[in-house]
């Protein structure tokens, strides 16, 4: 049978080794593909933003329709409260969703199917989120975690289950975008692994599976950008209005 | 719904772990050697990323997305206002084009009542003309009716005097022959005139 299907996950060093003190960070296939990615984004919306033109061309169609999309899910599930948030989330659902196309790519690395990116992104959204509430609404922010109208008999079943929920966040988060990310590709690696083997009398059958699932894993790529970015939102919302 | 989906989801990434590490020594995922260097790289690429984003790109795409908004807002409005002017002045065309239908009524009115007023004028001196020019002529048929009798028994009782002087050969009377002429005349005059 082929390769190991978990190998297209590993990390290796590119070029030399960097250290800073005793901690290594040097350059490896995953920094390459958040470098591309980023540049990737910054070329696309740069050319796209360049000549403002009464009739878009198609890459300013694209970045301009990217900008609206965007700003209407943060406006939808966030209210206009969280306009100052917009870059930031942009920045966030391209980052990934470009992160998630481009692992799309044969022999290219998924930069999210590592659950220490998706882990330290939705770190930082989960502080920053929480910082946000604190300074916005003070102690009560706490107030989170009391909803209205609950019987006072459980109310601290109730209490000790949102703030379950709520410190829950940044690792469901994370480990969404990761375990998405990882089991397609896995699963695509299998197929395609199976294609090998039964050759060219029963590897149709598998092959015409990895031809689906690659149109699948575009979408889930799509859609988990979305997914993340929107959950950001929603966690945003609970911040800047304190609805319960 | 999202707690469910979450603790399936862990149970699956423990599972997958157990699977993976039995058989090859687990997934690079949790294999921490580049964890840093992966925080590092993210932090780098992701912070260069928002920053440019969001000092030198959305801006741009913002300020043309609303400057095509107003654009379009003031062409819609330019729109309406020419709109309605063309409005007013459609209606003023039409009034202008009542006004002048009637104006042209009563022109061609006018004309005809004065053209009929000059026929009617101008029939009536034409009578009377005619009329007149009847009556004269009338009477002049009246005149040479009555003098006609009295030329024809002249030239008559002439041309008898002479066929008499041409036939005979001897000068006869004239007061004998004017007799008989008149004589003539007076039975058969009426065959002729009818007076």
């Amino acid at each position: 049978m082929a390769a190991n299907p978990m190998n297209q996950f590993e990390v290796y060093r590119i070029g030399p080794e960097i250290k800073m003190g005793t901690i290594d960070i040097s350059f490896t296939n995953a920094s390459l593909f958040m470098v591309i990615s980023s540049i990737a984004i910054l070329i696309i919306f740069n050319i796209g933003s360049k000549k403002n033109s009464m009739i878009p061309n198609k890459i300013q169609l694209l970045a301009e329709l990217s900008y609206t999309f965007v700003s209407k899910m943060i406006n939808d599930t966030a209210g206009s409260k969280a306009k100052p948030y917009f870059s930031f989330i942009f920045s966030l659902f391209m980052f990934v969703l470009f992160c998630n196309m481009f692992g799309m790519i044969p022999y290219t690395f998924t930069v999210t199917s590592h659950i220490i990116v998706t882990f330290v992104l939705a770190a930082f959204i989960f502080i920053g989120v929480t910082i946000i509430g604190f300074v916005k609404h003070g102690f009560g922010y706490l107030k989170l975690f009391v909803p209205n109208g609950v019987p006072i008999v459980l109310l601290p079943l109730i209490v000790v289950i949102e703030i379950i929920s709520y410190l829950s966040r940044p690792i469901s988060l994370s480990v969404r975008l990761f375990a998405n990310m990882m089991a397609g590709h896995t699963m695509m690696k299998v197929f395609g692994g199976f294609v090998i083997s039964l050759g060219i009398v029963g590897g149709w059958l598998p092959l015409s599976f990895s031809v689906a699932l690659t149109g699948l894993e575009i979408l889930v790529a799509f859609l988990q950008a979305y997914v993340f970015a929107i959950l950001t939102c929603i966690y945003l919302n609970d911040a800047l209005n304190l609805h319960h | 719904m999202i707690k469910k989906i979450f603790f399936q989801l862990i149970f699956y990434f423990f599972f997958i772990q157990e699977v993976f590490s039995a058989e090859s020594g687990g997934m690079p995922q949790l294999d921490p050697e580049f964890w840093i260097s992966q925080i590092f790289w993210l932090t780098l690429s992701f912070g260069i990323l928002y920053i440019v984003l969001s000092k030198l790109i959305l801006p741009k795409i913002s300020a043309n997305l609303e400057l095509r908004k107003s654009q379009i807002q003031e062409n819609i409005e330019s729109a309406e206002k020419q709109r309605e002017s063309s409005e007013t002045k459609i209606k003023e065309y039409d009034a202008l084009i009542l006004k002048s239908k009637i104006e042209a009524k009563n022109i061609f009115k006018n004309a005809r009542d004065d053209a009929i007023k000059n026929i009617n004028l101008k029939k009536e001196a034409l009578d009377k003309e005619i009329d007149e020019e009847i009556k004269k002529a009338e009477k002049e048929i009246m005149i040479l009716k009555k003098k006609a009798p009295e030329k024809i028994n002249k030239i008559a009782v002439e041309t008898s005097t002479e066929l008499l002087k041409k036939l005979i050969g001897a000068e006869i009377n004239n007061s004998s022959i004017s007799a008989i002429v008149d004589d003539l005349s007076k039975n058969n005059g009426n065959k002729y005139y009818d007076n």
